[in-house]
């Protein structure tokens, strides 16, 4: 096919669940490619010989190359071809910021002149990942000979799942300590079962058990065991920490502890991880807003808010100080948002949550914001407009501004190396601590990042890990 | 794995079990807590003091009230059981009067209820730490008097005990021996551990005289490891994160309105939840 012939291939649409009926129910929303489409989307690929997609993908996987099996319809080549490089696929195709890593060079998204055309790499990606689970037909994973050396690994996140992997591939010992009851870290408390099912992560954990990575839920490192005891007492020989970026931001306004006032950290646990959503057999309660803001404008805002609209919200407002051109949420997701009917209320901020007398939320109060003059950092900064005072009527607030780093690990370790934002501080080549033998990787040391960054994080962790086993 | 050892009735709804736990009960400190899990599909997270702790024997003890739905269903488990998930120590140790840099002195302990529970290993090692403790309990009536040999042991004499109807020590709530001990003058701290409004009065009561009061409190928990914010309180006008800020605080400073309307906050689903338990058949 020329160049011009691919042009002319229409981009494959995601078939979708309708947006009325999915905004009331848990089903995944994108409902992915059949093989037909895979193959088409694929074939869209222009092999370009500089494969400029690939430095928009930070595990840096073979595009073109896993693209050009697809197109064939080889889909268990195009697998082996992404899974040189990245751990994740059926994850990471679902929930990458495709639009701001690989797609964005996409040589057919720039010819079409739009991101939005450039060849769906994540979809794709996702379909290989998909049938092969759901067929049987991944490969058994080798792992090179013991080596007689013990990782521990402190999280189950994707940076954690990712390093023991590695690890264990690389024939060590690895045990992973978590503290929840279940493990994937924000892939299963926090991003919802509409948009990334459970299964597969479930899935995804089965896999590195086979590879024979030791698993200790309800393990919290800093409380049940120390750090530092488990290299001085329980013959560890390295340890990864991937505790994430589990501190939830509040805006410090006034009634933020009201009754009906959630972190979306809170919110969405009760919700994924807690089932909550299955009412009458969960035991776990969650609060019936009707009428819900959100604040934020993350993938985190964009999931609570749709979370509140399955749980029965009538009214849900996004409030976000920027405007839609800030977010830094997925595109789809903003799509997905505002197809289901969350109200996007843009340069407006949260002033005050108003109390009904009796320990609840009774409304929000809000300011008008706009938009001042760039800043050093070229961005145009919020300002308030003064007077501009407006209620919103709401019985719920989740407030989704972020999340800092947990201080569990770094105040209950010695000598482990912290920067201002409470960020633990690695060295870039190896992601190696200011403690010998420690590594760290994923959130806790990038800020609240994302799934792929983790990933990658965690892999450069590993080889470190291996690196300074083998000295 | 969290095995139950024993189980004793102490009362009408209050039990008492020893789990298999041998790292919490290594590393535990009196004051700390566990959260667990009756069922891990769809079971909740409940927060339970560790009451007392055998690292020998690797076991730990708590002591429950059954209030609810997950209270209930863990009363119904049986030794040999195991408990689906069991996580901690977690939370701060209390700080202990002698070991923390102040003098040994008279520590007034108050538990109210099932409060005495958590109180048991905080009283031992104030004791320990060369303190002369006075402990108060109160509960409504002699049967619901939890511990009571255990917290003679170590009070002797100074154990006071308090009861609404007067079946058992003197009537009255226990505030007033609080204020009677602070109004002499010979008091340097208080530790109150009971449902929070007990928590508020002492408090209050001891306001006027100055005197050192730290309370311990139960709020609603999910992750307790400071991931949610679900347990935050307002304490000196600070958000405060139980789980790991907690559970003890200056109880002049906790703001026990906010308190008190938080932990009330599920209230109408947790009487369904019970309900729903009831239903099943599990209530017996
Ligand atoms: C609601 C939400 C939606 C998101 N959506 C997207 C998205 O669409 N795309 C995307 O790329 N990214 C998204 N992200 C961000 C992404 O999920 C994170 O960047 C990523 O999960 C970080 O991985 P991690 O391995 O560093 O840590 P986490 O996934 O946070 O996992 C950390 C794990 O460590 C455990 N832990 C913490 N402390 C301890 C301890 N002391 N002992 C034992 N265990 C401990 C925690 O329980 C947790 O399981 C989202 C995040 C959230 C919250
Ligand atoms: C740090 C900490 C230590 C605790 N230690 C003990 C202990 O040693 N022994 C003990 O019996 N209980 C203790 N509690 C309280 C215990 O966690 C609750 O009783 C339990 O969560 C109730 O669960 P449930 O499902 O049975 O009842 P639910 O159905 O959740 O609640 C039933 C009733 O109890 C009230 N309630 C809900 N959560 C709590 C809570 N956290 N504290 C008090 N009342 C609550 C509700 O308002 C409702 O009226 C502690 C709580 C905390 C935070
Ligand atoms: S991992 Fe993410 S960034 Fe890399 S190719 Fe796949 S979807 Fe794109
Ligand atoms: S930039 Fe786009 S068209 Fe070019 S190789 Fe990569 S995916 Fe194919
Ligand atoms: S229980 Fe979640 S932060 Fe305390």
């Amino acid at each position: 096919m020329t160049p011009k012939e691919k042009m002319a291939i229409p981009p494959q649409a995601m078939p979708e669940q309708d947006a009325a009926v999915r905004a009331r129910n848990m089903n995944e929303v994108a409902l992915g490619y059949t093989a037909e489409m895979a193959k088409t989307e694929a074939s869209r690929c222009l092999q370009c010989p500089t494969k400029p997609c690939m430095q928009g993908c930070p595990v840096a996987i073979n595009i073109p190359g896993f693209l050009a099996k697809a197109a064939e319809g080889d889909f268990a080549s195009a697998l082996d071809v992404i899974k040189e490089t990245s751990l994740l696929p059926a994850v990471c195709g679902r929930v990458c910021p495709q639009e701001k890593q690989c797609q964005k060079f996409c040589t057919m998204g720039k010819l079409l002149k739009d991101v939005d055309k450039a060849v769906a790499i994540g979809r794709v990606e996702r379909f290989c990942a998909d049938l092969a689970r759901e067929t049987g037909a991944e490969k058994p994973v080798a792992c090179a000979p013991k080596t007689g050396k013990k990782v521990a690994i402190i999280g189950s996140g994707p940076a954690s799942i990712t390093c023991a992997a590695d690890c264990a591939k690389a024939g060590h010992d690895v045990t992973v300590f978590e503290a929840f009851h279940r493990c994937g870290g924000v892939l299963v408390y926090g991003i919802p079962e509409f948009r990334l099912p459970k299964a597969i992560v479930r899935h995804e954990i089965e896999a590195i058990k086979q590879l024979g990575v030791k698993i200790e839920n309800n393990f919290v490192i800093g409380r049940t065991r120390k750090l530092r005891d488990l290299i001085d007492k329980d013959g560890f020989d390295a340890v990864f920490v991937g505790t994430g970026a589990g501190l939830p931001k509040f805006m410090g306004i006034e009634g933020e502890n009201l009754n009906g006032v959630f972190s979306a950290n809170e919110y969405l646990t009760r919700a994924n991880l807690m089932k909550a959503y299955l009412e009458g057999s969960a035991d776990t309660p969650f609060w019936h807003g009707k009428r819900v803001a959100v604040l934020g404008g993350g993938n985190v805002a964009m999931d609570a808010s749709r979370m509140a609209l399955r749980l029965g919200a009538e009214k849900v407002y996004l409030v976000y100080r920027r405007s839609e051109a800030e977010m830094p949420a997925r595109k789809e997701e903003v799509h997905h948002a505002k197809e289901e009917g969350v109200e996007f209320h843009m340069l407006e901020n949260a002033k005050r949550v108003i109390s009904d007398g009796k320990g609840a939320v009774a409304g929000l109060e809000c300011l008008k914001y706009e938009l001042g003059e760039p800043d050093a950092s070229g961005r145009r900064s919020p300002v308030a407009v003064e007077g501009s005072e407006f209620v919103l009527d709401v019985d719920t607030v989740v407030v989704a501004v972020g999340n800092a780093s947990n201080p569990l690990i770094p105040t209950t370790t010695e000598g482990l190396e912290i920067n201002k934002r409470g960020n633990i501080v690695v060295d870039p080549e190896t992601n190696m601590t200011s403690i010998p033998g420690v590594f760290a990787g994923g959130d806790i040391v990038l800020g609240a990042a994302t799934v792929i960054l983790a990933m990658g994080e965690g892999r450069k962790a590993a080889a470190g890990i291996s690196a300074y086993l083998s000295k | 794995m969290n095995r139950i050892i024993s189980k004793s009735r102490l009362s009408d709804n209050v039990y008492k079990m020893q789990l298999e736990a041998p790292l919490v009960a290594q590393e535990r400190k009196a004051g700390q807590f566990v959260i667990l899990m009756v069922d891990d599909e769809l079971g909740e997270r409940i927060p339970l003091t560790i009451a007392d702790a055998d690292a020998e024997k690797g076991t730990i003890t708590v002591i429950f009230q059954t209030v609810g739905a997950t209270t209930t269903k863990l009363s119904r488990l049986e030794p040999g059981d195991s408990i689906a998930a069991l996580l901690g120590p977690l939370g701060r140790p209390t700080s202990i009067r002698g070991e923390n840099g102040e003098k040994p002195g008279h520590v007034v302990c108050v538990g109210g209820g099932i409060g005495v529970a958590p109180m048991h290993p905080i009283a031992q090692a104030l004791k320990a730490a060369g303190n002369k403790v006075t402990i108060i309990m109160g509960a409504r009536n002699e049967g619901l008097f939890v511990m009571k040999d255990e917290m003679a042991a170590i009070a002797g004499e100074n154990l006071i005990l308090m009861t609404d109807d007067g079946s058992s020590g003197r009537k009255g709530l226990v505030t007033e021996p609080l204020k009677e001990l602070c109004e002499a003058g010979a008091v340097d701290e208080v530790i109150a551990i009971g449902p929070p409004i007990m928590m508020k009065f002492c408090a209050l009561a001891t306001k006027p005289y100055g005197v050192k009061t730290t309370v311990s409190l139960n709020t609603i928990m999910i992750d307790g490891t400071g991931m949610c914010g679900g347990c935050r309180v307002s304490v000196g006008g600070k958000t405060k994160f139980v789980c790991v800020d907690g559970p003890e605080f200056d109880g002049h400073e906790v703001d026990w309105d906010q308190m008190l309307s938080r932990m009330g906050a599920f209230k109408p689903q947790e009487q369904a939840a019970k309900e729903h338990v009831c239903k099943a058949g599990i209530f017996k």
